[in-house]
């Protein structure tokens, strides 16, 4: 029988390790969370719908899937002709379907939901769909769209996350060249690098790229730093247009003493890791100190556990209803056994090399609404402490040269809100780097409304240079 | 890519998707809206001599299922109730904004070839690319001496049929009611007559349910109700059968069959067309769920015909008729036995009480590891397959042929036939 040495005994040693739980549990624990429906069990769901005319989950979908249309399809059994409905408006509708929060978006516009409060399993069904599709795709080595006749015009993508994909197959689809460049070694962005691993479970982020790379006129260019390695003067000037889809890639500091300790890490950064690394190689500290209240703060809190950390607790400086994790999110975490401590802000990361405890200050609304100190402390032991307070738009701005700077309004791109073109004629921009809803849907539908924007660009005749 | 295009007795459409006479082709904002939508053609709703009839209110009874809606529907309706003039009119605009897609137009006057002569050559006028003869109304136009009335009676569908062909060059299509015992008769009439094609079924008589505060059956006008015509999904077995006898009796085999009655989806559809149909027509479904259900139709069966490279609607129109054989011909020695797949299983025991209460005993309870599963005693079972298509779980349970049959026999054949073929011993 081992002994548990806590630091708080031996501060020399504050617990962090790999391979907490035997790798059969690691592999449980990371597993698909939403295992794909039957056929059966699609069959009954998919009977529940009632076609409604110009339904209202449609309305509720960034994308605008035809979803009575597809549903009706996957209960007629043609999941081909459900699948291409879904991936016609969202060539992404396998991630979507397996990441949206349905509870705010379609499924929160269900009839069923007003009649009985169990709105159809749409993001279920939409995954059956395009899971039959993608399979095909794959086995017979086909893609499902087609592209018009070469255009002759060349646009460079930079960023392959959700957005620069839809930008590119949609702009392939309609006959041009897209060359993506993306600063990481992997395509995907954060459906790659982000998203809760159980989410995106068996590689299917790899498996999405390769099949909407699969239309062809698409070439990727990993490893290339829009800042480093490009300059977006070069962009304009070698392509007919760009589209920017950088994402968040930096994130916020808390700006308190004890930040740099060992054990303290960007949650963003941790999750990366994760969803690079063999599961029972990633280190994780036993008690683990989770800061923020959006959805990162809960999927990095999460998988911590996951991980087999004993305790994990999200401090978060106000209550649940100003959380921006959704409720659904919120209860996933409580119920795997997340710690919740609200009003708590933190003042100071405590230990020597590595962190030990984070000290957090009570707070309240005062009568205005505004955040106030009680004056009152608390200190929770932490062997590890995970920073999940929001992301920014770029680590350093990137160097545009001699090119007019797109103009950034509040962190983000400014764009027009109908063709997503930035205030820099031929430059657009779509996904998390321009103000939205930092979804993957929205990113999607982002991607497309600006290649429709380009292709309008082209067709009047205009180059960004010209 | 699979072609759907038809040539149906000569009317050229670009799918084989009608939709059938009746309100959703009552006029020219519904045929737009059904055209823009995917739709191939349209059977105009049926035309009479004016003045126009007149409709009650209320005029359709449903019949729900197991939770859904309308797996029957049974309407007291009548023939278009405007007038003649402008129904023609919208026709002849109709056909010349849509060109492609086939216009046929449903008629029914009364029974003197006079009235249909001049009716022929007005529809001749506006460019329709064919008439179908409605001998199928059920209620209300019977009681005049039209629609079924004409319908049941051979002798009139094959006059009929010749006055159409002789004063007129259209293509005629030849609408059969199902209130008949042997619907061969009136579609050999037809033939007799002339016709291009025959298309049914038309409604079933029918009462919907009675409504037992009102005591008096439904749809009630002021208390009151009538019998009417049923349609939707309860009726596409029965209209299956009639397509199939038409499609296989050597005498009617030669005439164009349009299917009719309960289709919903891409797989009616296509089961009509392997029965012998070369176009489906589709009233109830577009009125449960409006006209862009054409749309999963036309791609679903696309796909289906992609994957089973069929490669157009053609190459499978009566494929199952040669399948499609009189009892007498099944081999009664052939066996099959229920097999159920245990890790299937979910446990509901329906399979067991079916077959132990009203089939052969030969499905066992067990209990294996705390679950309840199920067993099949094969040497009771006489494969008769209600246990298959009472479980709620697909695949679950198999009707799985032993490798080891008997030699073939036929009712023809067998001993206990008292008017069996003599075999010849040599
Ligand atoms: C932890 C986490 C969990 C999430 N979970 C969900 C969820 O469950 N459901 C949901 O709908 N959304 C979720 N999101 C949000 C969602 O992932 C994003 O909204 C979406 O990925 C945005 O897509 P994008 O294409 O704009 O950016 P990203 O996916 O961020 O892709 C941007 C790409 O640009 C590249 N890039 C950045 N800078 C440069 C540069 N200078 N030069 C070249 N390339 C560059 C990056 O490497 C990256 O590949 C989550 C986000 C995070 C952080
Ligand atoms: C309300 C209603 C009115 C109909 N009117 C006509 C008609 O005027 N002429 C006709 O030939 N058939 C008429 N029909 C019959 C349909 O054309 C069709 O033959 C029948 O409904 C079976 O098809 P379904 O099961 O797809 O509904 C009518 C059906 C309904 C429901
Ligand atoms: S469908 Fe309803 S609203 Fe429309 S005419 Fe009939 S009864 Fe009136």
């Amino acid at each position: 029988m081992s002994t548990i040495i806590s630091p708080d005994i031996c501060p020399a040693m504050p617990d962090v390790a790999a391979a907490r739980l035997p790798p059969a549990l690691l592999i449980a624990n990371f597993a698909d969370v939403h295992p794909p429906l039957s056929l059966d069990q699609s069959a009954i769901e998919a009977a529940r719908c009632y076609f409604c005319h110009d339904a209202p989950c449609v309305a509720a979908c960034p994308t605008a899937i035809d979803i009575p249309g597809f549903i009706r399809a996957i209960a007629s059994g043609n999941l081909a002709g459900a699948g291409q409905r879904i991936l016609s408006a969202n060539i992404l509708g396998g991630t979507c379907a397996r990441v949206c929060p349905t509870d705010s978006l379609c499924q929160g516009a269900c009839v069923r939901r007003t009649q009985q409060n169990q709105p159809v399993a749409i993001g279920a069904l939409q995954r059956v769909a395009t899971d039959h599709v993608l399979a095909r795709a794959q086995a017979t080595g086909s893609h499902p769209f087609t592209r018009a006749a070469p255009s002759g015009r060349r646009i460079a993508v930079v960023g392959a996350g959700p957005a620069g994909l839809a930008c590119a197959h949609t702009l392939s689809r309609a006959g041009h060249e897209v060359t993506i460049f993306d600063a990481k070694p992997k395509p995907g962005g954060l459906n790659e690098y982000g998203i809760a691993a159980y989410k995106m479970a068996d590689d299917f982020a790899a498996r999405e790229v390769a099949f909407i790379l699969g239309i062809g006129g698409i070439t990727l260019h990993p490893g290339q730093t829009l800042g480093d390695d490009l300059d977006l003067a070069s962009l304009r000037d070698e392509f007919d247009a760009v589209f920017l889809a950088i994402g968040q890639a930096g994130v916020n500091a808390l700006t308190i003493p004890g930040e740099t300790r060992a054990n303290v890490l960007n949650a963003v950064d941790f999750i990366a890791d994760l969803r690079q690394a063999e599961l029972s190689r990633v280190a994780i500290g036993r008690r683990v100190v989770v800061i923020g209240g959006g959805n990162t703060a809960i999927d990095a809190a999460t998988q911590a556990l996951r991980l087999g950390a004993d305790l994990v607790t999200i401090a978060y400086r106000r209550g649940r209803t100003e959380m921006s994790a959704t409720g659904d999110e919120q209860t996933w975490a409580l119920t795997n056994g997340v710690a919740l401590r609200l009003w708590s802000a933190p003042v100071a990361i405590e230990g020597d090399e590595a962190v030990r405890a984070v000290r957090f200050a009570r707070t309240r609304l005062d009568t205005d609404g505004q955040l106030k100190l009680t004056g009152e402390h608390f200190t929770l032991e932490a062997d590890m402490v995970l920073k999940a307070v929001g992301q920014t738009l770029a680590k350093h701005p990137p160097q545009m040269d001699a090119c007019p700077l797109p103009q950034i309004v509040g962190g983000r791109i400014a764009v027009d809100p109908l063709t997503r073109e930035t205030s820099v004629p031929g430059i657009f921009a779509g996904g998390d780097c321009i103000a939205g809803a930092d979804l993957t849907v929205q990113a999607v539908e982002d991607g497309k409304r600006a290649a429709a924007g380009i292709i309008g660009f082209l067709a009047a005749g205009a180059t960004p240079h010209g | 890519m699979v072609d759907l295009r038809v040539n149906f007795a000569g009317i050229k459409a670009p799918n084989p998707f009608f939709l059938a006479s009746a309100p959703p082709t009552d006029k020219a904002y519904n045929v737009t809206r059904a055209f823009r939508a995917g739709w191939g053609g349209v059977v105009w709703k049926t035309l009479g001599e004016d003045p126009p009839v007149v409709n009650v209110s209320s005029r359709y009874g449903g019949v729900g299922f197991g939770g859904q809606r309308l797996m029957g529907l049974n309407n007291i309706e009548l023939i278009t109730d405007r007038p003649l003039e402008l129904n023609l009119q919208e026709i002849k605009q109709i056909k010349r904004d849509w060109p492609d897609r086939a216009m046929i137009v449903s008629l029914m006057v009364p029974c003197d070839e006079a009235s249909w002569y001049s009716i022929l050559r007005r529809v001749e006028e506006t460019g329709a690319d064919g008439v179908e003869l409605n001998f199928g109304c059920p209620h209300g136009m019977s009681e005049r001496g039209m629609g079924s009335a004409v319908g049941q009676v051979p002798a009139y569908v094959e006059m009929v049929t010749t006055w159409c062909k002789q004063h007129s060059r259209l293509p005629v299509i030849v609408k059969l009611t199902p209130n008949i015992t042997d619907i061969l008769l009136p579609a050999a009439a037809a033939q007799r007559g002339g016709a291009d094609a025959v298309s049914l079924i038309n409604t079933v008589q029918s009462i919907a349910s009675v409504d037992l505060d009102l005591m008096a059956p439904t749809p009630t006008v002021d208390g009151y109700g009538t019998h009417g015509g049923y349609c939707g999904p309860a009726v596409k077995p029965i209209a299956l059968r009639m397509v199939a006898d038409i499609a296989r009796d050597p005498a009617t085999s030669g005439l164009a069959i349009s299917g009719i009655g309960g289709i919903a989806s891409w797989r009616d559809a296509a089961e009509f067309i392997a029965l012998g149909a070369g176009t489906v027509q589709v009233c109830t479904a577009a009125m449960h769920y409006g006209f862009r259900i054409v749309e999963d139709m036309i791609d679903g069966l696309s796909n289906w015909m992609d994957q089973k490279s069929y490669p157009d609607i053609a190459s499978f129109t009566g494929r199952a008729i040669r399948n499609y054989v009189h009892w007498e011909d099944l081999d009664l020695a052939w066996k099959t036995i229920a097999h159920i797949d245990e890790a299937a299983c979910i446990g509901c025991g329906l399979c067991h009480i079916a077959c132990e209460d009203t089939a052969h005993q030969a499905i066992v309870p067990r209990q294996s590891g705390g679950r309840r599963s199920y067993a099949v005693i094969e040497t009771a079972c006489v494969g008769c397959n209600l246990c298959h298509h009472i479980c709620p779980v697909t695949g679950c349970i198999t009707m799985q042929a032993p490798a080891a049959q008997l030699p073939r026999q036929t009712w023809r054949d067998h001993p206990n036939n008292p008017l069996r073929r003599e075999i010849d011993p040599a």
